[in-house]
């Protein structure tokens, strides 16, 4: 199916099956339990977990095939978000050329500093990845105010006349495609159970879909034989006569560009940027998602996207007051006991919850989650179909 | 004149900070090949053994004063030190006053046993590991010590003052002949630079001059060979982790009064001395020392409000300006070997 | 405990009661009753969500600790609980511990980690799956502003936590947002007359200034105020937010002529800059046959306390301190005080009174839709919550009110103890008019409000 094997297609029917399902699947605690905490399928959280998940398959593609860690690819998510809602505050509140225009400049962006980066190999580009990104975000936030309104950042206001949009004096714009507003849900109601569909959240689904199959074709493609050639031994590729900088080069901007989609769809969805974006931590992040996940899979960067955004939203909203409802049916001395127990761990803790999953989980599965799946699949005895499942049979990690 | 030996005051100040966090860094990189960004986190820890000792020194026992009232109009709960009985209020007083500086002799031991335990329970697994894995696991143990230290101690920064000796300014300006109170200096960021001097130059003596740095030096260079001579090089390495999160350790101890700490200063100085260890040049410790104050220095000079005024925003990129310029000048930074981390 | 859930739709506990166990698709949600739908997360049953999005981690965690703490006690009033509090002093007599409009007061809380990215995940999250009416809290004017635009175009109403930049309710103000904080401008104008009490009007002042808007307004509104009063500004520098070591922008000021450091910093930024100038000894010296001094416009008595000794004697504003004596504040540090045993800190304060304030204009409206509460709080007039007769005005949605003008304590008697009141500075003062140019001018506009759904 477009040009994939049957095992790639088996993964994208997968991958299609549970973005459009994501409603259901993240949502499988009905309303009012005590459960319904842990129900992910909102709009906001669903949006971030595809849009993350671009982000973070378009890092894999440079840091999975060619090996080169950048840390600061979090700029580049940055220049598009910039150039996205400039897009929108100018020309049009259709989301479409905002999101193209993030692509673009994000690709220029990722061209002019992997031309440069691209220059030192091993943690020498890793650092000079991370002074670009570290430099964008410090002037974002400060001297370049009058461009990306530094701390409080940019969004759409009521003085803003798109030229392509006509508004009412007062109306503050809304991000749309053909008319269509990002924001119009959708909701089913079955029994206790609510299911919201949102119209933003399948438009980044869809471009998800169509950046993992993006990813999928480099994977298999001659060039993507050149980007492991180039992670596995670059010297040797070198002597042989080819000149590796220009794949590596095109990697860099390719992952730079999967950047800007989700930059542009970041605002596309919710039209806010603010600077802390490019923050190293942010780069950090991305890196951490794809290493979580399983480096050098296909499907491993979208799930550890998914798992740290879970746990960020999820985790860090369960209070004192939760947990006293959950244990409430338990004596009282054993309820306060179990909430002081698990107190640290969430809420204001879900940074440390955080912090022992990432231990936890490169202590024990080495392949990141993926491995999980795999072990898992093998338990089960069907070993073969669980590398299927996770494509990840013959794109490990090449260390 | 005057403003530019005051700067470079400042750039080996604070370059003695990123020169003693980049020294441990490197340690690790060169002996274990580790990429440890826990090492943030090791330096926090260090602050905090000032802060838990002054804790320790000043707990007291209770008791309410029906003659006083607190905020809410009830009797008041008075807290006298225990030293305050033990010693006497001024002595006692004094006894907690000079925690920082007795910090040094508490925060040794339980350095040498953070980094033992760090590297035998955790990071030795991780050896063979590819770097992504080293990075993750060492930043997960990171958030997970900083969020241990933001459960116990609070998020705000806490004071931990110089003892009253050392407070005040050095006036250097009469010294050298310029006019008084032009060039002063603080006293403690001068014991800070004397202090990471000290340490620097122990180090470097301890590699240099011992049969034990001497092999630590070999391994560095070659681990293989040293290991098929029947030398135990593991053990060498595991003592090498200890000695660079004392080093950290150290250097958080001795920044408690010049910025009260808080538990994530670990964070705010992973990212600088990596910059610091890489513009160094990977596996290089002299490197890492002359990085450290090359970028300390420039940053002061930066900070200057004519050269703001000349280059907006020059303040918030020197490092990252700098760190690029040179990168892109001298391949492996300023005195890196061949082939570390280089893939 | 009790068995509260936090449903999106209280209706669907009844339908299901009712055997519904039939799908039935809706586009929004079905009318309850008039003046209870049309709007954005419309309480159904007999709850209502508010939702509390304060900074858990990050460098503010603690002052948003004090905040969650603040809103769990405004809550436990609202419905009945504890002692009043300030629900006693409160000027309106809407608020009789039945909770809000007669249904009882839930929330929800989330992490902004002090970014505007994060906080606004938060906040939808709250809107979108809790169905909050209601979001306050914060403590940095980067998320207010974004978290304030966010409600606005959701039709929720934001009662902002601490936030500080003119510009919240100025340039960036919007109809669904509203600030009982003071800000930038209301510092300077409350501070210059005192400094100038205290220092002599001949002084020449050096600025050092977070490079972000709030410290672009807070530079500003005190140089422009402090120039008002005869001040001469030497210079003005920016310091980056991420500096930790202020030694290489403290140095310099010994070789100019100022006799008074302005540090217009915050948090942790502050609390290192202050410590730095100290350390230089700057506090000993003389200038101009004069002390010189150093002055922090925006006072926070938790971060003061990283400070230490070195705040003793060092001039600056706040919004509120526990040690006010009218029946407002006493009441509330009563109650806080003991439910906590500390006393609250402006943060806590602010968004405690922001939670009585917005319950208070639903149950005057008789309604929760966000355009009947803002018609309720504009020009809405009150006392007794502990900052004296205060006004929200209607054309920026900013409470005018009395400004504390505090001085460090030289013998604080504990570690709350750490600030003193110099001048309680009366609300004529610091008023302004609402296209002042410092708060955007002309162009600034609030928009319309918007109910949302």
């Amino acid at each position: 199916m477009f040009g994939l094997n049957s095992k790639d297609s088996t993964l994208l029917i997968l991958v299609a099956v549970l973005a459009l399902f994501a409603p259901f699947i993240l949502n499988p605690f009905p309303e009012g339990s005590a459960l319904a905490q842990f129900n992910a399928g909102y709009p906001d959280l669903m949006q971030r977990f595809v849009i993350f998940g671009i982000f973070a398959i378009g890092f894999n593609i440079l840091f999975g095939l060619t090996g080169y860690l950048s840390f600061g690819h979090a700029a580049f998510l940055g220049v598009g978000s910039y150039a996205a809602i400039w897009m929108m505050k100018l020309l049009t509140l259709n989301v479409i050329p905002a999101i193209i225009m993030a692509i673009i400049f994000a690709g220029i962006f990722a061209l002019v500093v992997g031309f440069i980066s691209l220059r030192r190999s091993g943690i020498y580009f890793s650092i000079l990845t991370l002074a670009f990104a570290q430099m964008s975000y410090a002037l974002a936030y400060s001297v370049l105010t009058p461009i990306t309104g530094g701390e409080t950042g940019l969004q759409l206001k009521a003085t803003d006349t798109p030229l392509l949009s006509n508004l009412g004096p007062t109306e503050i714009g809304r991000a749309n495609l053909f008319g269509l507003d990002m924001r119009t849900s959708y909701e089913l109601e079955l029994g206790t159970w609510l299911f919201t569909f949102n119209t933003g959240y399948y438009i980044a689904a869809v471009c998800m879909l169509i950046g993992f199959y993006v990813s999928i074709r480099i994977f298999r493609s001659p060039f993507g034989m050149m980007l492991r050639a180039v992670k596995s031994n670059q010297q040797r590729l070198n002597y042989t006569g080819l000149n590796s900088k220009p794949y590596t080069l095109a990697a860099f901007v390719i992952s730079g560009m999967y950047a800007g989609l989700a930059g542009g769809l970041m605002v596309a969805m919710d039209t806010q940027v603010g600077p802390e974006r490019m923050f190293w931590t942010a780069s950090g992040e991305v890196v951490l998602m794809t290493i979580l996940g399983g480096v050098g899979t296909l499907i491993g960067p979208v799930l550890g996207a998914g798992m740290i955004k879970y746990m960020e939203n999820i985790i860090s909203k369960i209070n004192d007051n939760i947990l006293h409802q959950w244990f409430a049916f338990m004596p009282d001395g054993i309820e306060d006991f179990l909430v002081t127990i698990i107190h640290p761990f969430i809420g204001k803790g879900w940074h440390l919850t955080l912090g022992i999953i990432f231990m936890l989980v490169v202590i024990f599965l080495p392949g990141g989650l993926v491995e999980g799946g795999q072990r898992i699949g093998r338990m089960f005895g069907s070993g073969k179909k669980a590398d299927a499942d996770t494509g990840a049979a013959d794109t490990k990690p090449a260390e | 004149m005057e403003a530019i030996i005051l700067q470079i005051l400042n750039g080996l100040d604070k370059g003695s900070a990123y020169a003693l966090i980049a020294l441990g860094l490197t340690l690790i990189f060169g002996t274990l090949g580790v990429v440890n960004f826990a090492h943030g986190a090791i330096f926090m820890i260090g602050a905090f053994c000032a802060v838990t000792l002054q804790r320790m020194l000043s707990a007291s026992k209770s008791f309410i004063d029906e003659t006083q009232t607190d905020f809410l109009g009830n009797p008041k709960k008075v807290e006298v030190p225990y030293l305050h009985d033990w010693f006497g209020p001024e002595v006692g007083q004094s006894i907690i006053e000079w925690s920082v500086p007795l910090a040094i002799l508490f925060a040794i031991p339980i350095m040498m046993f953070v980094g033992y335990a760090m590297e035998r329970g955790l990071i030795k697994h991780f050896y063979k590991r590819p770097h992504a894995d080293q990075i993750l696991v060492t930043f997960g143990l990171a958030i997970v010590l900083q969020e241990v230290i933001k459960a116990f101690y609070g998020a705000n920064p806490i004071p931990t003052p110089a003892p009253p000796a050392f407070t005040g300014a050095f006036d250097f300006g009469a010294l050298l002949g310029f006019d008084p109170n032009t060039i002063i200096y603080p006293y403690w960021r001068l014991i800070y630079f004397a202090f990471a001097a000290l340490v620097i130059t122990s180090v470097f003596a301890f590699l240099q001059f011992t049969t034990f740095g001497m092999v630590v030096r070999a391994g560095m260079a070659d681990r293989e060979t040293v290991g098929l001579l029947g030398i135990d090089i593991d053990k060498r390495f595991t003592m090498m982790f200890a000695i660079a999160a004392v080093v950290a350790g150290l250097a958080g101890v001795m920044y408690t009064p010049i910025n009260s700490p808080n538990y994530h200063m670990g964070m705010d100085f992973l990212v600088l001395s990596f910059v610091v260890v890489v513009v160094g040049g990977m596996g290089s410790l002299p490197g890492a020392v002359l990085a450290g104050f090359l970028l300390g220095v420039l940053e002061s000079f930066a900070s200057m409000a004519v050269v703001i005024d000349l280059v907006p925003g020059i303040n918030q990129i020197i490092i990252y300006l700098v760190a690029i310029v040179i990168l892109l000048t001298r391949p492996r930074g300023l005195m890196g070997r061949r082939g570390v981390m280089e893939d | 405990m009790s068995k509260s859930n936090f449903t999106r739709r209280g209706l669907l506990k009844t339908s299901v009661a009712a055997g519904g166990a039939l799908a039935m698709p809706t586009i929004f949600s079905p009318s309850w009753a008039d003046g209870h739908a049309g709007f954005t997360n419309a309480p159904q049953g007999s709850t209502v969500t508010l939702g509390f999005n304060v900074p858990q981690s990050g460098p503010y965690a603690d002052e948003g600790a004090d905040e969650l703490r603040a809103y769990e006690l405004a809550v436990e009033h609202l419905n009945g609980g504890g002692d009043g509090g300030m629900i006693n002093t409160f000027s309106s007599k809407t608020l009789d511990g039945t909770g809000i409009l007669g249904k009882k007061v839930e929330y929800v809380t989330g992490d902004t980690q002090t970014k505007s990215d994060a906080a606004r995940a938060s906040a939808r999250s709250m809107i979108e799956k809790d169905g909050a009416v209601m979001i306050t809290g914060g403590s940095s004017s980067g998320v207010a502003v974004a978290v304030q635009a966010l409600c606005q175009e959701a039709g929720i109403i934001f009662m902002a936590g601490l936030t500080h930049s003119n510009d919240t309710t100025g340039k960036d103000r919007k109809a669904n947002g509203f600030r009982h904080f003071f800000n930038s401008y209301m510092s300077g104008a409350a501070l210059a007359p005192v400094l100038a009490n205290a220092y002599g009007k001949d002084r020449k002042a050096y600025h050092l200034t977070a490079d972000y808007n709030w410290g672009y307004t807070t530079e500003e509104a005190v140089t422009q105020a402090t120039e008002a009063v005869g001040w001469e500004t030497v210079n003005t520098v920016k310091t980056p937010l991420t500096q930790t070591d202020f030694s290489s922008y403290i140095a310099p000021v010994l070789q100019t002529d100022a006799d008074v450091l302005v540090l217009n910093h915050y948090g942790g930024n502050m609390v290192n800059s202050l410590t730095n100038a100290v350390q230089f000894g700057l506090r000993d010296k003389q200038v101009n046959g004069k002390n010189f001094e150093i002055v922090v416009p925006l006072y926070s008595r938790l971060m003061a306390r990283g400070a230490g000794a070195n705040v003793k004697g060092i001039f600056g504003s706040t919004n509120w301190h526990w040690s006010l004596t009218d029946e407002g504040s006493k009441a509330f540090v009563q109650s806080f005080g003991t439910k906590y045993g500390f006393p609250p800190s402006q943060a806590a304060h602010t968004c405690y009174v922001q939670t009585m304030l917005y319950a208070d204009a639903v149950n005057r409206a008789g309604s929760f839709n966000p355009c009947a509460v803002v018609e309720a709080l504009e020009g809405f007039e009150f006392d007794g919550l502990g900052n004296g007769p205060t006004l929200y005005r209607a054309e920026d949605h900013q409470c005018f009110k009395d400004v504390l003008v505090v001085k460090g304590k030289e013998n604080p008697t504990s570690e709350f103890d750490l600030l003193e009141i110099v001048e309680i500075t009366p609300r004529a003062q610091v008023e302004y008019a609402p296209d002042h140019p410092q708060m955007g001018g002309a162009a600034a506009t609030l928009g319309s409000c918007n109910p949302g759904a």
